[in-house]
């Protein structure tokens, strides 16, 4: 017989323990809140702005010395990274330096001067930090990035992604909305609302750079966890036709567990990919691939914990042998 | 619904050999592309500026300055218009204010004698008249306000002369980074006053930077002996003057010139300029030539000029300040500055491009090196085939025959990506890589849907092909509404823009339609070929 992670016919009663997984639950997003409001996100370039230099040697590279002498140029905040290479053979750092404010002697400059001379001022510490790399280790070296986002472009970033997402969600929710009632389109966006808080919890207490790729990974996220809850709400409205007595929570019940074999068997391939992305995708892709895993394990949870308990919660239509009755209670 | 007719499975079969067909020049040598028959599909995906090496810079144009210099410009000829002209018999019309605000992007003008107002209307109207716009359509509005005039651009005109300076700042900066037109550099314009420049290859992103944010503006000044540079540079310097210091690698020491403000010739009229090797001593100096009105008034100049200075000015510094030593007729010249051959070769490039409509500001740039770019793709590509092996394993242990089907349908479906992806011409970046990785993994999930149906309606007691039937027409909707909802995310994510997560959406939109078709269409065909054929009376799944 071929592999099943999940027996045959299951009968788990997982709205019983609901009132579990919401408090699961609920501890997961206060401590998510609470960890975005206390330590936030280390935001990365793309939405702080500032320089990124990766530079690789031939030799060996004294990260010290390396943050003294950016040090030294007084360009604020600077933080020097080794880097784990591919190969492991050439030594490479990373030198970030936070994003630079032109100097305002009086202050009597009109505004597009100064928002004019703060974008100036970008390129030049990225110039002189690449002088100083010079000087310090010498010509044989080789830039193997260089990132330099100036204050215009990382505010409008940070808007765009959290535009991105909102809309993204909102989008479910009529999507949802249209293909089955709007009790299904409320959990639906309660679990996504879940999956995203959780997942900036994630990098929030972890210090993960927060960057493009990672509202990339949550809208991805989003269509994951969306999929993964069509899938099982397809099911519970089909057995809405089927069992038309059925007390509800048993008919959720029947229908995880219908879907609960495909549920896992996805998450697993998916992880798969996942995992061989981490183990051998580089490190530019980690902080995505990261963001990815943790979303499929907590999107697959919200589906069947947090999307199907809130029909519950809302109740459904019954009889969808009419398709015109509005929604009964 | 198993069932397939010949024309179903031929065009089936048909889009999977047309996916191989587009897709397969990817996996040939450039040489043997370029020597397949001119029928064949020659395209290939683009590597992103991540994986092939480059750099992407996001440059704004300062259209407020091109608008203000524009009005400025306006406001000379509005004080000419006042002026008298003989030979038509047009009389001096006195005014005693006459102002550019560029808060209001209006210049206004006062007329001294109040009933010289609708003359001096007329005469503002006249200058103002026509555009370019077209027909019937006006650049500025001229009205009038008790003694004064007011000239304000309209918004078309506005946007006109906006999009006008970002085109022609594309041109001169194509002029300058790809001089030969022989490189893979695109530059784009993006929304109103911004443009996207991406050069791949391990250019120095330092040199691209410096040869791109210079105006570039050339001017010939004469000079003006008659005023002290001390007084000059403590500000008491005479209207029509100004004070201009040598560069850096120039005029070490050297004191600044007072010069007139008015350019004997600009940078507009020089033809061609190269760098060459100083004839009369070391390092290198720049060859030149005027166009013919250029010419004219050089000689004009020069013919009477004899023994003076005159300053050669590039983007408000002097780099040479010869002294006239003989008319010259020819209509070229040279500048021996101090120059290096690549300050030469700059220069004369910087001369030849043309002058940038308004400086630009670098808003973004990232650059990666062509090392870290092919650390990357393999990275990219060592993560995709284990990925891809994991899930092929894990389906065939998971599902046995019907698990084969559905790797025969996932290679299809990476076989369909490659060759959308080059049909599109479409760009890969290492999020692209990530985003295909990931189709792999959810591309079976619709056959995992099918497969599990079916394993149900077996349990159910339904006959092999009854269950695999049922099972293919009751997954559907949860197909169709679960991959839509990824679409909807991927389409979202492209609108977000930036290079490399826009690669990322694109994968993730072209898998999920591919993996739907490979997934839905093409495992059903095998599936139903088997069941129809073999007639099993019992189906292991």
């Amino acid at each position: 017989m071929y592999l099943k992670l999940i027996p045959d016919d299951t009968k788990i009663e997982f709205t019983k323990m609901r009132f579990t997984a919401m408090v699961l639950s609920a501890l997961l997003i206060v401590g998510s809140l609470v960890a975005l409001f206390t330590h936030g996100l280390n935001f990365g370039i793309d939405f702080r702005g500032g320089v990124t230099i990766e530079v690789a040697g031939s030799e060996p590279i004294d990260t010290g010395a390396v943050q003294n002498a950016i040090a030294d140029l007084q360009l604020g905040d600077v933080k020097v990274q080794e880097i784990q290479d591919f190969a492991g053979t050439d030594k490479a750092v990373i030198v970030f330096i936070e994003q630079q404010e032109a100097p305002t002697p009086d202050g009597t400059e009109a505004q597009e001067v100064v928002a004019d001379a703060n974008e100036d001022a970008q390129q030049q510490a990225a110039a002189k930090v690449q002088e100083a790399l010079r000087t310090l280790l010498g010509d044989d070296i080789e830039f193997r990035k260089i990132e330099v986002v100036g204050p215009t472009v990382s505010g409008e970033l940070v808007q765009k992604g959290a535009v991105a997402v909102v809309l993204a969600i909102g989008m479910m929710l009529f999507y949802i909305w249209f293909r089955f009632e709007w009790q299904f389109s409320v959990g639906a966006i309660a679990a996504l609302v879940h999956d995203v808080i959780i997942t900036l919890g994630l990098f929030a207490v972890t210090s993960l750079e927060f960057n493009l790729a990672i509202i990339a990974a949550l809208l991805t996220i989003v269509g994951y966890s969306m999929n993964d809850t069509v899938v099982v709400y397809d099911r519970v409205r089909e057995n809405l036709r089927k069992y038309k007595k059925k007390p509800l929570a048993e008919l959720l019940d029947i229908s995880i567990n219908e879907t609960l074999s495909r549920t896992i068997m996805t998450s697993v391939t998916t992880l798969l990919a996942l995992v061989a992305l981490a183990i051998f995708g580089g490190a530019v892709l980690r902080g995505f691939t990261m963001a990815m895993i943790w979303g499929v394990v907590i999107g697959t949870y919200s589906s069947v914990f947090v999307a199907s308990p809130f029909l519950l919660a809302t109740g459904v239509k019954r009889d969808w042998s009419k398709q015109s009755v509005a929604a009964t209670p | 619904m198993l069932q397939f007719s010949k024309f179903q499975t031929a065009a089936i079969l048909g889009l999977i050999l047309l996916g191989a067909l587009f897709g397969a020049p990817n996996f040939l040598s450039e040489n043997a592309r370029n020597n397949l028959p001119g029928f064949l599909p020659k395209g290939t995906i683009n590597l992103g500026l991540d994986l092939q090496g480059g750099s992407y810079l996001l440059l704004g144009v300062d259209t407020d300055k091109v608008i203000d210099d524009r009005m400025k410009g306006l406001m000379l000829d509005l004080r000419r218009e006042m002026r008298p002209v003989r030979a038509t018999g047009r009389e001096r019309i006195r005014f005693d204010n006459l102002v550019y605000n560029d808060q209001s992007g209006v210049v206004s003008l006062r007329v001294a004698n109040e009933e010289d107002i609708n003359a001096a209307a007329d005469r503002a109207r006249d200058l103002t008249r026509g555009g370019a716009l077209g027909l019937g359509q006006r650049n500025y509005v001229v009205s009038v306000n008790g003694p004064a005039i007011n000239v304000a651009i309209t918004p078309e005109a506005r946007r006109f002369f906006s999009n006008e300076a970002v085109r022609d700042s594309i041109e001169v900066i194509r002029r300058r980074i790809d001089p030969a037109g022989n490189k893979e550099v695109a530059i784009q314009p993006q929304g109103d006053d911004r443009i996207v420049v991406q050069v791949p290859g391990d250019d120095d992103p330092e040199a691209l930077k410096d040869l791109i944010n210079r105006t570039g503006q050339l001017t010939f000044h004469a000079h003006d002996p008659s005023v002290s540079v001390q007084d000059a540079a403590a500000g008491l310097i005479p209207p029509g003057r100004i004070l201009v210091p040598f560069t850096e690698s120039e005029g070490a020491g050297q004191p600044p010139l007072v010069l007139e403000e008015d350019p004997i010739i600009t940078g507009a009229m020089v033809q061609t300029a190269s760098a060459a090797p100083n004839p009369d001593g070391a390092g290198f100096q720049i060859n030149f030539s005027f166009d013919s009105s250029g010419a004219r008034r050089f000689a004009d100049y020069t013919r009477n000029n004899i023994g003076s200075i005159f300053a050669i000015v590039l983007d408000g510094e002097i780099i040479s300040a010869p002294t006239i030593q003989s008319a010259i007729t020819q209509g070229s010249g040279r500048i021996t500055g101090n120059f290096s051959a690549i300050e030469a070769a700059d220069t004369s490039l910087l001369i030849r491009s043309g002058a940038l409509p308004a400086a630009l500001q670098t808003l973004e740039q990232r650059s990666v090196g062509p090392e870290l770019g092919a650390d990357s793709v393999e990275a990219g590509a060592k993560a995709l085939i284990i990925g891809f092996i994991g899930v092929i394993i894990y389906m065939v242990v998971s599902y046995g025959r019907f698990g084969v089907y559905a790797d025969i349908a996932l290679i299809a479906n990476i076989v369909l990506i490659a060759g959308a992806l080059s049909l599109f011409g479409s760009t890969l970046t290492l999020p692209g890589i990530a985003g295909i990785v990931l189709t792999i993994g959810m591309a079976v999930d619709a056959n995992v849907l099918i497969f599990e149906r079916i394993r149900e309606e077996l349990r159910n007691g339904k006959s092999p092909i009854n269950a695999a039937e049922v099972g293919y027409d009751k997954a559907r909707s949860a197909i169709i509404d679960a991959n839509i909802t990824t679409f909807l995310a991927a389409i979202i994510m492209f609108q977000l823009g930036a290079g490399p997560v826009r690669g990322f959406a694109i994968t993730l939109a072209v898998g999920v339609v591919t993996s739907v078709f490979t997934a839905y269409v093409l495992t059903r065909l095998f599936a139903g070929g088997f069941l129809l054929a073999k007639r099993p009376n019992e189906l292991k799944l």
